[in-house]
Protein backbone atom coordinates (compact mmCIF):
# COMPACT_ATOMS: atom_id res chain seq x y z
CA UNK A 1 0.00 0.00 0.00
CA UNK A 2 2.94 2.38 0.90
CA UNK A 3 4.58 1.74 -2.87
CA UNK A 4 1.52 2.84 -4.36
CA UNK A 5 1.26 6.45 -2.78
CA UNK A 6 5.28 6.94 -3.22
CA UNK A 7 4.06 6.33 -6.81
CA UNK A 8 1.62 8.58 -6.52
CA UNK A 9 3.63 11.40 -5.40
CA UNK A 10 6.72 10.32 -7.45
CA UNK A 11 4.17 10.86 -10.53
CA UNK A 12 3.02 13.95 -8.70
CA UNK A 13 6.80 15.78 -9.11
CA UNK A 14 7.26 14.28 -12.19
CA UNK A 15 3.93 16.11 -13.43
CA UNK A 16 4.81 18.91 -11.77
CA UNK A 17 8.50 19.38 -13.40
CA UNK A 18 8.28 17.50 -16.70
CA UNK A 19 5.43 19.86 -18.34
CA UNK A 20 7.85 23.27 -17.67
CA UNK A 21 10.61 21.55 -19.93
CA UNK A 22 7.82 20.38 -22.36
CA UNK A 23 6.99 24.39 -22.18
CA UNK A 24 10.81 25.40 -22.79
CA UNK A 25 10.98 23.24 -25.54
CA UNK A 26 8.08 24.63 -27.08
CA UNK A 27 6.36 20.96 -27.36
CA UNK A 28 3.14 22.09 -24.99
CA UNK A 29 1.25 25.14 -24.80
CA UNK A 30 1.32 27.79 -21.46
CA UNK A 31 -2.19 26.62 -20.70
CA UNK A 32 -1.81 22.60 -20.91
CA UNK A 33 1.12 23.66 -18.73
CA UNK A 34 -0.52 24.98 -15.63
CA UNK A 35 -3.22 22.50 -16.10
CA UNK A 36 -0.82 19.33 -15.79
CA UNK A 37 1.48 20.75 -12.95
CA UNK A 38 -1.75 21.55 -10.82
CA UNK A 39 -3.12 17.57 -11.24
CA UNK A 40 0.87 16.81 -10.32
CA UNK A 41 0.31 19.24 -7.01
CA UNK A 42 -2.60 17.68 -5.99
CA UNK A 43 -1.28 14.02 -6.44
CA UNK A 44 1.63 15.03 -4.56
CA UNK A 45 -0.21 16.73 -1.44
CA UNK A 46 -2.48 13.74 -1.55
CA UNK A 47 -0.01 11.01 -1.46
CA UNK A 48 2.91 12.70 0.09
CA UNK A 49 1.36 12.75 3.44
CA UNK A 50 -0.28 9.08 3.64
CA UNK A 51 3.19 7.72 2.61
CA UNK A 52 4.82 9.52 4.89
CA UNK A 53 2.37 8.55 7.92
CA UNK A 54 3.02 4.74 6.61
CA UNK A 55 6.54 4.97 6.70
CA UNK A 56 6.50 6.73 10.33
CA UNK A 57 3.80 3.91 11.36
CA UNK A 58 5.88 1.14 10.29
CA UNK B 1 16.58 32.65 3.52
CA UNK B 2 15.24 30.71 6.12
CA UNK B 3 15.45 30.30 9.98
CA UNK B 4 13.52 27.11 10.27
CA UNK B 5 16.83 25.36 10.67
CA UNK B 6 17.49 27.03 14.03
CA UNK B 7 14.37 26.24 15.65
CA UNK B 8 14.67 24.81 19.35
CA UNK B 9 13.98 21.30 19.50
CA UNK B 10 12.62 20.98 22.90
CA UNK B 11 14.98 18.49 23.97
CA UNK B 12 18.17 18.63 25.73
CA UNK B 13 17.95 22.10 26.36
CA UNK B 14 20.12 22.46 29.64
CA UNK B 15 22.38 19.63 29.26
CA UNK B 16 24.80 18.40 26.41
CA UNK B 17 23.63 15.79 23.84
CA UNK B 18 23.95 12.44 24.47
CA UNK B 19 26.00 9.94 21.90
CA UNK B 20 22.73 8.10 21.45
CA UNK B 21 21.35 11.28 20.22
CA UNK B 22 23.36 12.34 17.72
CA UNK B 23 23.10 12.12 13.90
CA UNK B 24 24.88 11.60 10.86
CA UNK B 25 24.99 13.84 7.87
CA UNK B 26 22.05 12.76 5.73
CA UNK B 27 19.57 14.23 8.67
CA UNK B 28 21.07 17.79 7.91
CA UNK B 29 20.83 17.19 3.67
CA UNK B 30 17.34 17.08 3.81
CA UNK B 31 16.63 20.18 6.87
CA UNK B 32 18.63 22.32 5.12
CA UNK B 33 17.98 21.76 1.68
CA UNK B 34 14.21 21.58 2.19
CA UNK B 35 14.31 24.74 4.62
CA UNK B 36 15.90 27.77 2.03
CA UNK B 37 13.63 27.22 -0.46
CA UNK B 38 10.91 29.42 0.98
CA UNK B 39 8.85 32.59 0.92
CA UNK B 40 11.49 34.59 1.33
CA UNK B 41 13.35 33.59 -1.73
CA UNK B 42 10.07 35.03 -4.20
CA UNK B 43 11.55 38.55 -2.55
CA UNK B 44 15.05 38.18 -2.46
CA UNK B 45 15.60 36.76 -6.24
CA UNK B 46 13.82 39.45 -7.87
CA UNK B 47 14.93 42.37 -5.65
CA UNK B 48 18.28 41.91 -6.97
CA UNK B 49 16.90 42.52 -10.52
CA UNK B 50 16.36 45.89 -9.13
CA UNK B 51 19.57 46.73 -7.89
CA UNK B 52 21.15 46.89 -11.58
CA UNK B 53 23.27 43.78 -11.11
CA UNK B 54 25.40 42.38 -13.87
CA UNK B 55 24.94 39.00 -14.84
CA UNK B 56 28.67 37.92 -14.02
CA UNK B 57 28.16 39.96 -10.53
CA UNK B 58 25.19 37.93 -9.99
CA UNK B 59 25.74 34.85 -10.54
CA UNK B 60 29.78 34.68 -9.81
CA UNK B 61 29.22 36.89 -6.79
CA UNK B 62 26.17 34.32 -5.46
CA UNK B 63 28.39 31.23 -5.92
CA UNK B 64 31.22 32.99 -3.91
CA UNK B 65 29.03 34.48 -1.10
CA UNK B 66 26.97 31.17 -0.76
CA UNK B 67 30.50 29.03 -0.22
CA UNK B 68 31.81 31.37 2.08
CA UNK B 69 28.35 31.25 4.23
CA UNK B 70 28.87 27.09 4.27
CA UNK B 71 32.44 27.60 5.09
CA UNK B 72 31.25 29.88 7.87
CA UNK B 73 28.69 27.16 8.74
CA UNK B 74 30.82 24.30 8.84
CA UNK B 75 34.00 25.61 10.46
CA UNK B 76 32.72 28.35 12.88
CA UNK B 77 29.21 26.84 13.69
CA UNK B 78 29.40 23.62 13.68
CA UNK B 79 32.46 23.21 14.76
CA UNK B 80 31.94 24.92 17.88
CA UNK B 81 28.52 22.88 18.05
CA UNK B 82 30.05 20.05 18.36
CA UNK B 83 32.46 20.29 21.21
CA UNK B 84 30.35 22.17 22.95
CA UNK B 85 26.33 20.56 22.03
CA UNK B 86 24.46 23.02 23.99
CA UNK B 87 21.82 24.98 22.91
CA UNK B 88 23.01 28.81 21.85
CA UNK B 89 20.26 30.21 24.80
CA UNK B 90 21.99 27.95 27.39
CA UNK B 91 25.51 28.29 25.87
CA UNK B 92 24.82 32.45 26.28
CA UNK B 93 23.35 31.90 29.41
CA UNK B 94 26.36 30.49 31.11
CA UNK B 95 28.45 33.11 29.65
CA UNK B 96 26.50 36.54 29.75
CA UNK B 97 23.53 35.30 32.66
CA UNK B 98 19.87 34.82 32.39
CA UNK B 99 18.89 38.42 32.21
CA UNK B 100 21.50 38.97 29.19
CA UNK B 101 20.12 36.52 27.27
CA UNK B 102 16.64 38.21 27.75
CA UNK B 103 17.65 41.37 26.17
CA UNK B 104 18.74 38.71 23.11
CA UNK B 105 15.39 36.79 23.00
CA UNK B 106 13.80 40.52 23.01
CA UNK B 107 15.73 41.39 19.56
CA UNK B 108 15.70 37.99 18.13
CA UNK B 109 12.06 37.93 18.77
CA UNK B 110 11.48 41.58 17.34
CA UNK B 111 13.30 40.47 14.41
CA UNK B 112 11.57 37.48 13.98
CA UNK B 113 7.87 39.37 13.89
CA UNK B 114 8.93 41.34 11.03
CA UNK B 115 10.69 38.55 9.15
CA UNK B 116 7.35 36.55 9.32
CA UNK B 117 5.23 39.82 8.46
CA UNK B 118 7.48 39.93 5.08
CA UNK B 119 5.99 36.15 4.57
CA UNK B 120 2.30 37.50 5.18
CA UNK B 121 3.05 40.27 2.73
CA UNK B 122 4.46 37.81 0.58
CA UNK B 123 1.80 35.87 0.87
CA UNK B 124 -1.37 38.53 0.53
CA UNK B 125 0.30 39.07 -2.95
CA UNK B 126 -1.24 35.51 -3.71
CA UNK B 127 -4.21 36.11 -1.72
CA UNK B 128 -5.15 38.74 -3.36
CA UNK B 129 -5.30 37.76 -7.23
CA UNK B 130 -8.80 36.40 -7.28
CA UNK B 131 -10.20 39.79 -5.75
CA UNK B 132 -8.19 41.77 -8.18
CA UNK B 133 -6.29 43.56 -5.36
CA UNK B 134 -3.97 46.24 -6.16
CA UNK B 135 -0.26 45.13 -5.27
CA UNK B 136 1.95 47.24 -3.12
CA UNK B 137 4.92 48.90 -5.02
CA UNK B 138 8.54 48.43 -4.75
CA UNK B 139 8.80 51.65 -2.48
CA UNK B 140 5.41 51.85 -0.40
CA UNK B 141 5.67 51.45 3.28
CA UNK B 142 2.27 52.19 3.69
CA UNK B 143 -1.18 49.96 2.83
CA UNK B 144 -2.36 50.71 -0.22
CA UNK B 145 -6.28 50.53 0.80
CA UNK B 146 -8.74 48.76 3.13
CA UNK B 147 -8.66 45.65 0.57
CA UNK B 148 -4.84 44.78 1.02
CA UNK B 149 -4.94 45.12 5.15
CA UNK B 150 -7.94 42.94 5.51
CA UNK B 151 -6.18 40.07 4.01
CA UNK B 152 -3.15 41.01 5.40
CA UNK B 153 -5.21 40.60 9.04
CA UNK B 154 -6.63 37.70 7.74
CA UNK B 155 -3.55 35.85 6.68
CA UNK B 156 -2.27 37.34 9.99
CA UNK B 157 -4.77 35.55 11.93
CA UNK B 158 -4.97 32.14 10.28
CA UNK B 159 -0.99 32.16 10.48
CA UNK B 160 -0.95 33.23 14.23
CA UNK B 161 -3.62 30.63 15.27
CA UNK B 162 -2.13 27.31 13.97
CA UNK B 163 1.24 28.88 14.96
CA UNK B 164 -0.34 29.10 18.37
CA UNK B 165 -2.53 25.73 18.40
CA UNK B 166 0.74 23.34 17.56
CA UNK B 167 3.98 23.92 15.82
CA UNK B 168 4.38 20.41 14.93
CA UNK B 169 1.53 20.21 12.09
CA UNK B 170 3.42 23.23 10.36
CA UNK B 171 6.24 21.87 10.55
CA UNK B 172 5.32 18.45 9.10
CA UNK B 173 3.44 20.19 6.81
CA UNK B 174 6.49 22.40 5.72
CA UNK B 175 8.64 19.24 5.25
CA UNK B 176 6.24 17.33 2.88
CA UNK B 177 5.85 20.92 1.15
CA UNK B 178 9.93 21.32 0.24
CA UNK B 179 10.18 19.19 -2.43
CA UNK B 180 7.01 20.23 -4.12
CA UNK B 181 8.43 23.79 -3.71
CA UNK B 182 11.76 23.25 -4.97
CA UNK B 183 10.51 21.92 -8.13
CA UNK B 184 7.99 24.89 -8.47
CA UNK B 185 10.66 27.49 -8.30
CA UNK B 186 12.78 25.64 -11.11
CA UNK B 187 9.67 24.94 -13.60
CA UNK B 188 9.04 28.97 -12.77
CA UNK B 189 12.36 29.04 -13.93
CA UNK B 190 11.84 27.09 -16.94
CA UNK B 191 8.70 29.02 -17.78
CA UNK B 192 9.92 32.36 -17.78
CA UNK B 193 13.03 31.81 -19.58
CA UNK B 194 10.77 30.28 -22.58
CA UNK B 195 8.50 33.78 -21.85
CA UNK B 196 11.94 36.01 -22.40
CA UNK B 197 12.50 33.74 -25.41
CA UNK B 198 15.81 32.46 -23.97
CA UNK B 199 17.53 29.58 -26.23
CA UNK B 200 20.85 29.80 -25.47
CA UNK B 201 23.57 30.43 -22.75
CA UNK B 202 24.50 33.66 -24.07
CA UNK B 203 20.59 35.46 -24.10
CA UNK B 204 19.92 34.19 -20.48
CA UNK B 205 23.26 35.86 -19.67
CA UNK B 206 22.27 38.96 -21.63
CA UNK B 207 18.78 38.75 -19.36
CA UNK B 208 21.43 40.69 -16.47
CA UNK B 209 23.95 41.31 -18.79
CA UNK B 210 26.30 43.98 -18.02
CA UNK B 211 23.82 45.34 -15.18
CA UNK B 212 21.93 48.86 -14.93
CA UNK B 213 21.38 51.49 -12.49
CA UNK B 214 19.37 50.51 -9.88
CA UNK B 215 15.42 51.02 -9.80
CA UNK B 216 14.31 54.56 -8.44
CA UNK B 217 14.68 53.48 -4.65
CA UNK B 218 17.06 50.69 -4.74
CA UNK B 219 21.16 50.98 -4.36
CA UNK B 220 23.33 49.12 -6.77
CA UNK B 221 24.80 46.17 -6.73
CA UNK B 222 28.45 45.11 -7.29
CA UNK B 223 29.91 41.59 -7.22
CA UNK B 224 30.97 42.55 -3.91
CA UNK B 225 27.48 43.51 -2.57
CA UNK B 226 26.17 39.90 -3.97
CA UNK B 227 28.64 38.40 -2.27
CA UNK B 228 28.41 39.98 1.66
CA UNK B 229 24.70 40.09 1.32
CA UNK B 230 24.51 36.26 0.49
CA UNK B 231 27.45 35.62 2.77
CA UNK B 232 25.85 37.10 5.78
CA UNK B 233 21.33 37.02 4.99
CA UNK B 234 21.96 33.92 7.80
CA UNK B 235 24.54 35.80 9.44
CA UNK B 236 22.35 34.96 12.38
CA UNK B 237 22.39 31.41 12.43
CA UNK B 238 25.93 30.37 11.23
CA UNK B 239 28.39 32.94 12.76
CA UNK B 240 25.68 34.50 14.90
CA UNK B 241 25.51 30.52 15.98
CA UNK B 242 21.64 30.38 16.33
CA UNK B 243 22.64 27.00 14.70
CA UNK B 244 23.95 25.40 17.06
CA UNK B 245 20.67 24.36 18.46
CA UNK B 246 20.74 22.41 14.96
CA UNK B 247 24.62 20.80 14.96
CA UNK B 248 24.77 19.78 18.58
CA UNK B 249 22.98 16.78 17.39
CA UNK B 250 25.76 16.67 14.83
CA UNK B 251 27.92 13.20 15.14
CA UNK B 252 30.77 15.42 12.85
CA UNK B 253 31.32 18.59 12.67
CA UNK B 254 31.72 17.94 9.12
CA UNK B 255 28.04 17.86 8.69
CA UNK B 256 28.24 21.63 7.93
CA UNK B 257 28.92 21.17 4.60
CA UNK B 258 25.40 20.10 4.09
CA UNK B 259 24.14 23.21 4.83
CA UNK B 260 25.83 24.04 1.11
CA UNK B 261 22.50 21.96 -0.27
CA UNK B 262 20.11 24.76 1.75
CA UNK B 263 22.58 27.29 -0.29
CA UNK B 264 22.70 26.43 -3.91
CA UNK B 265 19.21 25.34 -3.93
CA UNK B 266 17.49 27.87 -1.73
CA UNK B 267 19.71 30.95 -2.13
CA UNK B 268 21.42 30.07 -5.50
CA UNK B 269 18.61 28.10 -7.97
CA UNK B 270 15.94 29.78 -6.60
CA UNK B 271 16.63 33.17 -6.15
CA UNK B 272 17.78 33.33 -9.91
CA UNK B 273 14.29 31.26 -10.90
CA UNK B 274 12.41 33.83 -8.77
CA UNK B 275 14.19 36.90 -10.57
CA UNK B 276 13.12 35.19 -13.91
CA UNK B 277 9.70 35.82 -12.95
CA UNK B 278 10.62 39.27 -12.21
CA UNK B 279 12.67 39.58 -15.81
CA UNK B 280 8.81 38.48 -17.29
CA UNK B 281 7.13 41.18 -15.31
CA UNK B 282 9.58 44.04 -16.24
CA UNK B 283 8.79 42.95 -20.16
CA UNK B 284 4.97 43.47 -20.05
CA UNK B 285 3.83 47.09 -20.98
CA UNK B 286 2.49 47.90 -17.38
CA UNK B 287 6.19 47.41 -16.24
CA UNK B 288 7.87 49.31 -18.92
CA UNK B 289 5.46 52.28 -18.60
CA UNK B 290 5.96 52.71 -15.04
CA UNK B 291 9.93 52.39 -15.90
CA UNK B 292 9.53 55.05 -18.34
CA UNK B 293 7.26 57.30 -15.78
CA UNK B 294 10.49 56.78 -13.65
CA UNK B 295 8.98 54.69 -11.35
CA UNK B 296 9.83 51.32 -9.95
CA UNK B 297 7.68 48.03 -11.16
CA UNK B 298 6.19 46.22 -8.14
CA UNK B 299 7.73 42.96 -6.83
CA UNK B 300 4.52 40.92 -6.37
CA UNK B 301 5.60 37.47 -5.87
CA UNK B 302 1.95 35.65 -6.15
CA UNK B 303 0.88 37.30 -10.06
CA UNK B 304 4.50 36.67 -11.15
CA UNK B 305 4.28 32.98 -9.85
CA UNK B 306 0.35 32.75 -11.49
CA UNK B 307 1.54 34.29 -14.72
CA UNK B 308 4.35 31.73 -14.93
CA UNK B 309 2.60 28.50 -13.27
CA UNK B 310 -0.64 28.63 -12.70
CA UNK B 311 -2.79 27.86 -9.65
CA UNK B 312 0.46 25.90 -8.82
CA UNK B 313 2.36 29.20 -8.47
CA UNK B 314 -0.67 30.41 -6.46
CA UNK B 315 -0.35 27.73 -3.94
CA UNK B 316 3.52 27.85 -3.87
CA UNK B 317 3.66 31.39 -2.80
CA UNK B 318 0.94 31.02 0.19
CA UNK B 319 2.69 27.80 1.01
CA UNK B 320 6.10 29.39 1.13
CA UNK B 321 5.12 32.01 3.02
CA UNK B 322 3.09 30.52 5.28
CA UNK B 323 5.49 27.79 6.21
CA UNK B 324 8.08 30.60 6.86
CA UNK B 325 6.07 32.78 8.50
CA UNK B 326 4.72 29.87 10.66
CA UNK B 327 7.49 28.75 12.10
CA UNK B 328 8.90 32.27 12.76
CA UNK B 329 6.06 33.61 14.28
CA UNK B 330 6.30 30.42 17.06
CA UNK B 331 9.77 31.08 17.41
CA UNK B 332 9.33 35.22 18.59
CA UNK B 333 6.84 33.54 20.80
CA UNK B 334 9.47 31.42 22.41
CA UNK B 335 12.01 34.46 22.43
CA UNK B 336 8.99 36.48 23.92
CA UNK B 337 7.98 33.67 26.52
CA UNK B 338 11.55 33.92 28.13
CA UNK B 339 10.43 37.52 28.95
CA UNK B 340 7.27 36.54 30.13
CA UNK B 341 7.43 33.21 31.12
CA UNK B 342 4.26 33.38 33.38
CA UNK B 343 2.39 33.88 29.86
CA UNK B 344 1.56 30.59 27.84
CA UNK B 345 2.68 29.48 25.20
CA UNK B 346 -0.48 30.47 23.36
CA UNK B 347 -1.12 33.98 24.41
CA UNK B 348 2.32 34.65 23.59
CA UNK B 349 2.25 33.56 20.51
CA UNK B 350 -0.84 35.25 19.48
CA UNK B 351 1.39 38.81 20.81
CA UNK B 352 3.55 37.77 18.44
CA UNK B 353 1.62 37.42 15.38
CA UNK B 354 -0.04 40.02 16.29
CA UNK B 355 2.83 42.09 15.95
CA UNK B 356 4.26 40.31 12.76
CA UNK B 357 0.37 41.18 11.28
CA UNK B 358 1.05 44.61 12.32
CA UNK B 359 4.51 44.29 10.41
CA UNK B 360 2.97 42.49 7.32
CA UNK B 361 0.68 45.52 6.68
CA UNK B 362 2.99 48.06 6.21
CA UNK B 363 4.98 46.38 2.55
CA UNK B 364 8.20 48.23 3.35
CA UNK B 365 9.60 45.24 5.45
CA UNK B 366 9.14 42.59 2.47
CA UNK B 367 10.09 45.35 -0.37
CA UNK B 368 12.85 45.99 1.61
CA UNK B 369 13.66 42.75 1.89
CA UNK B 370 17.12 43.24 1.23
CA UNK B 371 18.32 45.80 3.59
CA UNK B 372 15.80 43.84 6.21
CA UNK B 373 17.40 40.72 6.08
CA UNK B 374 20.94 42.63 5.80
CA UNK B 375 20.07 44.80 9.08
CA UNK B 376 18.81 41.26 10.93
CA UNK B 377 22.31 39.37 10.34
CA UNK B 378 24.38 42.25 11.26
CA UNK B 379 22.44 42.71 14.74
CA UNK B 380 22.24 39.25 15.81
CA UNK B 381 25.80 38.08 14.48
CA UNK B 382 27.87 39.51 16.86
CA UNK B 383 26.51 37.72 19.88
CA UNK B 384 28.15 34.48 17.55
CA UNK B 385 31.43 35.93 18.72
CA UNK B 386 30.81 36.31 22.08
CA UNK B 387 30.70 32.22 22.27
CA UNK B 388 33.26 31.57 19.40
CA UNK B 389 35.64 34.07 21.35
CA UNK B 390 35.32 32.27 24.51
CA UNK B 391 35.36 28.96 23.84
CA UNK B 392 38.91 29.13 21.54
CA UNK B 393 40.63 32.58 23.64
CA UNK B 394 39.21 32.85 26.82
CA UNK B 395 41.96 30.51 28.58
CA UNK B 396 44.63 31.50 26.39
CA UNK B 397 44.06 34.95 27.77
CA UNK B 398 44.00 33.74 31.08
CA UNK B 399 40.23 34.56 31.50
CA UNK B 400 37.22 32.39 33.02
CA UNK B 401 35.06 30.85 30.69
CA UNK B 402 31.43 30.46 31.19
CA UNK B 403 31.98 33.19 33.36
CA UNK B 404 28.32 34.17 34.03
CA UNK B 405 27.56 30.34 35.70
CA UNK B 406 30.55 30.29 37.98
CA UNK B 407 30.39 33.36 39.53
CA UNK B 408 26.42 33.35 39.56
CA UNK B 409 25.78 36.06 38.11
CA UNK B 410 22.69 37.16 35.84
CA UNK B 411 24.53 39.90 33.82
CA UNK B 412 27.50 40.46 32.25
CA UNK B 413 28.14 43.35 31.74
CA UNK B 414 31.56 42.80 29.29
CA UNK B 415 28.89 40.47 26.95
CA UNK B 416 26.67 43.63 26.51
CA UNK B 417 28.89 46.47 26.10
CA UNK B 418 30.90 44.54 23.63
CA UNK B 419 27.51 43.99 21.63
CA UNK B 420 26.20 46.97 22.04
CA UNK B 421 29.49 49.26 20.97
CA UNK B 422 30.31 46.76 18.21
CA UNK B 423 27.04 46.74 16.42
CA UNK B 424 26.34 50.92 17.66
CA UNK B 425 29.81 52.06 16.21
CA UNK B 426 29.38 50.53 12.81
CA UNK B 427 26.11 50.71 12.01
CA UNK B 428 26.64 54.65 12.36
CA UNK B 429 29.71 54.08 10.03
CA UNK B 430 27.56 52.72 8.19
CA UNK B 431 24.95 55.45 8.47
CA UNK B 432 27.49 58.01 7.80
CA UNK B 433 29.75 56.83 5.43
CA UNK B 434 26.73 55.28 3.11
CA UNK B 435 28.48 51.50 3.34
CA UNK B 436 26.30 49.09 2.57
CA UNK B 437 25.70 46.94 6.16
CA UNK B 438 26.68 43.64 5.14
CA UNK B 439 30.30 44.87 4.68
CA UNK B 440 30.50 45.40 7.97
CA UNK B 441 28.65 42.33 9.61
CA UNK B 442 32.34 40.99 9.93
CA UNK B 443 34.00 43.96 11.27
CA UNK B 444 31.20 44.05 13.62
CA UNK B 445 31.63 40.54 14.28
CA UNK B 446 35.35 40.33 14.94
CA UNK B 447 35.16 43.41 17.06
CA UNK B 448 32.40 42.04 19.18
CA UNK B 449 34.85 39.29 20.22
CA UNK B 450 37.97 41.51 21.09
CA UNK B 451 35.43 43.81 23.07
CA UNK B 452 34.54 41.12 24.69
CA UNK B 453 38.00 39.80 25.69
CA UNK B 454 39.13 43.26 26.82
CA UNK B 455 36.41 44.02 28.82
CA UNK B 456 36.11 40.68 30.56
CA UNK B 457 39.85 41.61 31.45
CA UNK B 458 38.56 44.67 33.02
CA UNK B 459 35.56 43.27 34.67
CA UNK B 460 36.80 39.81 35.58
CA UNK B 461 39.61 41.40 37.41
CA UNK B 462 37.71 43.86 39.44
Amino acid sequence: MSKIFKFIGLAGLILTIVPSFLYLTGSTTLDSHKQVMLIGTVLWFISAPIALKKKENS
Amino acid sequence: MSDQSSAATGEFEREPIPDSQLKGWKSFLGMYAGEHAAGTEFMIGPLFLTAGVSAFDLIAGLFVGNLLAVLSWRYVCATVSTEVRLTLYYKLEKICGKNLVTIYNLANGILFCFLAGSMITVSATAVGIPFNMKMPGLNDTLPNGPLWIIIVIAIGAVISLVAAKGYNAVSRFANIASPWMVLVFVACGLVALRQLNVSSFGEFWAIWGEGGEPFPGQIKYTFWHVVFFSWFCNAAMHIGMADMSVFRYAKKASSGWMTAAGMYIGHYLAWICAALLYAVFLQSPEAVAMLANGEAPPVSPGPMAYNAVGIAGIIVVIVAGWTTANPTIYRAGLAFQAIAPKMSTFAITIVAGTLATIAGIFPAFAMQLLGFVATYGFILAPIGAVIVFDHYFSRKAGLTTDYAEKRGSNFNIAVLLAWVLSIGTFYAISELNGIFLSFLTLPAWIACGVLFLLLSKLTQRA
